[in-house]
């Protein structure tokens, strides 16, 4: 993922523009315009029901708008047909709400997957080892490896569903609701590692969130939709500044308070 | 089009060897370079990484794979490969991503011994299934207001009113091969009129009910075992548990009375049709009008007949209902067990038919009813 510092004057990784999605009489976006910028991990929020996780569908193709323009690193992906993009697939990682592993395949296994997939012509053995050390690089223990998904806890089970995103070394990372469903300590320590790992390699973060705390300590940029569209993007401060009564209240909200509290404290 | 990795053996003169790389040293690059350095041999005392265009961690963990065999330096390497370096360095080489597998002469006598262990427990699984169900009715007779009867008739829908279609296909079609296929041989008699008898007495005590059976094992014990599965993996089964709902007499119940019911109807319906698909033979080849064979059907088959096979439908029925959902009801883990389980369903369910089905024309035939 070193091939992930790049010069800032390349294009954005994603942008979306007037992107629309209805399903019959039900419009979920309409309009929708957003541009993540390169190597920022950038929060997505909006209330339950509001179109974050088909934004994402939409982003990475699993879900065909009904109108707009989405392209992701360069490559338009409404006009390409599933199969002719495999060069924008092997440079993103997915993880999915549920971790949505494999469940015949071991946790390690899981990750080769998508390098056999990809990389036919590598080593078996070479092949297994890339497998195991992300796996590791993703805070699971060796002995989780071998392991079967059943096996696992719900933490571990993100973890390993983060080991399989990072299989191909991506530029580009989408974590739907990463830290939901897992205890605070837990949370807190999947946060750091998605900060460690954007930094170490280099990534591109979209992040589906609820979580409050989450977006205080390593989001760059938060957007927010509402509305059927991003109605705002920006820091939390300058999304405060804005006054929307939506934005208002779930930042200035008990929860939101504490969050601020807590982040502002650790800041010291 | 990207560079490919490449490498050079440089010599500095004092005998030491220093690898120098440049290129893409990237996922998609990396292939056929590796199997190159791994038959690299010589010693080399440095890696030069300075002229890498692009690292990503597979790179990284290559370089370092390659530096710790040759207990080689690691130079030259920009902050973006030092930092990658740096997240691969403390994890230990390994291929070893598979489940853990015993020797051979272990996995045998352990597969064996769970096997036999399994064996056990299952039959302990198949009593008190047996008891739950029992229980269920019980507390059912008790508070019969409880009955789930709207499940009951959908559950009676899908068994039997949308099976009729295919039932009725296939009990046709079997009625015209065992007429055509017995006259053939019974005109070497000159007796071709039994065929009559023929028809109507082996549909109406056997094939009627046995391929319904079959055919409603495949169809609903097996829609049983995967739905009852899935609810199981799903948890939903654990949440009707909490409610205080019973899942054996929301759900289980209602299947096997549908089952039960409808394979009665379904048996005498499959042995009807199949004696007009007969009949049309005998109208069209042997020169037995259509309403005569119907007719002569009357004669020749004794009521006791219709008994048999009305007396072995229910009890086929509640045999595919029960071993779909104590299959179902069985799956735990993942998806391939749903699989597992459904077929389970249908193989033990129709082997079970099938036997019973011979021990009840012995059984038939000893009592009278020959």
């Amino acid at each position: 993922m070193s091939g992930h510092y790049h010069s800032p004057d390349e294009p954005p990784p994603i942008v979306v523009e007037g992107l629309a999605n209805r399903f019959g009489d039900f419009v979920v976006h309409e309009n929708l315009d957003l541009t993540v910028r390169r190597g920022e991990i950038l929060g997505v929020v909006g209330g339950s029901g509001s179109g974050k996780s088909v934004l994402m569908r939409s982003i990475i193709g699993l879900q065909r708008p009904s109108a707009g323009r989405v392209e992701v690193l360069g490559r338009n992906i409404t006009d390409i047909d599933p199969d002719s993009n495999i060069g924008v697939r092997c440079r993103w990682g997915v993880l999915f709400q549920g971790g949505a592993l494999f469940s015949t395949l071991t946790v390690g296994e899981n990750v080769e997957v998508a390098l056999k997939q990809f990389y036919p012509d590598l080593d078996p053995v070479l092949r297994a080892e890339i497998a195991r050390y992300k796996v590791i690089l993703s805070g699971l223990p060796d002995s989780a490896v071998a392991k079967y998904p059943s096996e696992l806890s719900g933490g571990m089970k993100k973890r390993a569903g983060l080991a399989r995103a990072l299989a191909l070394d991506p530029e580009l990372l989408f974590l739907d609701e990463p830290t939901a469903g897992l205890d605070p300590i837990g949370a807190a320590k999947f946060d750091r590692l998605t900060r460690e790992l954007k930094e170490t390699l280099g990534l591109t973060v979209f992040l589906i969130t609820h979580d409050l705390d989450t977006l205080y300590e390593i989001c760059d940029r938060v957007a927010v939709i509402a509305e059927k569209k991003i109605i705002a993007v920006g820091t939390i401060p300058e999304l405060i500044a804005t006054g929307h009564p939506w934005i208002e209240e779930y930042f200035n909200g008990p929860r939101g308070r504490a969050a601020r509290a807590s982040h502002e404290r650790a800041k010291g | 089009m990207e560079e490919a990795a490449q490498y050079s053996l440089v010599e500095d003169g004092a005998g030491h060897s220093r690898l120098v790389l440049s290129g893409q040293l990237t996922l998609a690059a990396i292939g056929p370079f590796e199997r190159a350095l791994q038959t690299l041999s010589g010693p080399v005392a440095a890696v030069d990484l300075s002229d890498v265009d692009d690292i990503d961690t597979v790179g990284a963990w290559v370089v370092l794979q390659f530096a710790r065999a040759h207990d080689a330096e690691i130079t030259g390497a920009s902050e973006a490969a030092q930092r990658l370096l740096g997240a691969v360095r403390g994890i230990e080489a390994s291929s070893d991503i598979g489940p853990d597998r015993l020797p051979v002469w272990e996995r045998v006598p352990v597969a064996l011994g769970e096997k036999v262990y399994a064996g056990r427990s299952g039959l302990y699984g198949v009593v008190g299934f047996f008891g739950q169900i029992l229980i269920g009715v019980g507390s059912l007779i008790r508070h019969p207001t409880r009955f789930p009867f709207k499940a009951l008739v959908h559950q009676m829908e899908l068994v039997g009113v949308t099976a009729l279609p295919i039932i009725g296909l296939m009990s046709f079609l079997i009625g015209i091969v065992i007429a055509q296929q017995g006259s053939v041989q019974l005109e070497q008699f000159g007796a071709e009129a039994l065929t009559v008898n023929l028809v109507g007495r082996i549909t109406l005590r056997e094939l009627g009910v046995l391929m319904t059976a079959i055919m409603v094992a495949g169809r609903s014990g097996s829609a049983f075992a995967a739905q009852l599965g899935t609810m199981k993996l799903t948890e939903e089964i654990d949440a009707m548990r909490t409610i205080g709902i019973s899942p054996i007499e929301v759900l289980v119940i209602p299947r096997i009375v549908a089952a039960t019911l409808m394979m009665v109807l379904l048996g005498f319906y499959a042995s009807v049709v199949a004696i007009v698909g007969g009949a049309v033979v005998g109208d069209l080849t042997l020169g037995i009008p259509f309403w005569t064979f119907l007719d002569r059907i009357h004669d020749v088959v004794p009521t006791h007949d219709l008994w048999v096979g009305l007396i072995k439908a229910p009890v086929f029925g509640l045999i595919v209902g029960l071993a779909g959902c104590y299959n179902g009801l069985q799956v735990r883990g993942n998806s391939e067990e749903v699989g597992r389980r459904t077929t389970m369903a249908v193989v033990s369910a129709i082997f079970a038919v099938i036997v019973l089905d011979a021990f009840f024309a012995v059984f038939f035939t000893e009592v009278g009813w020959g």
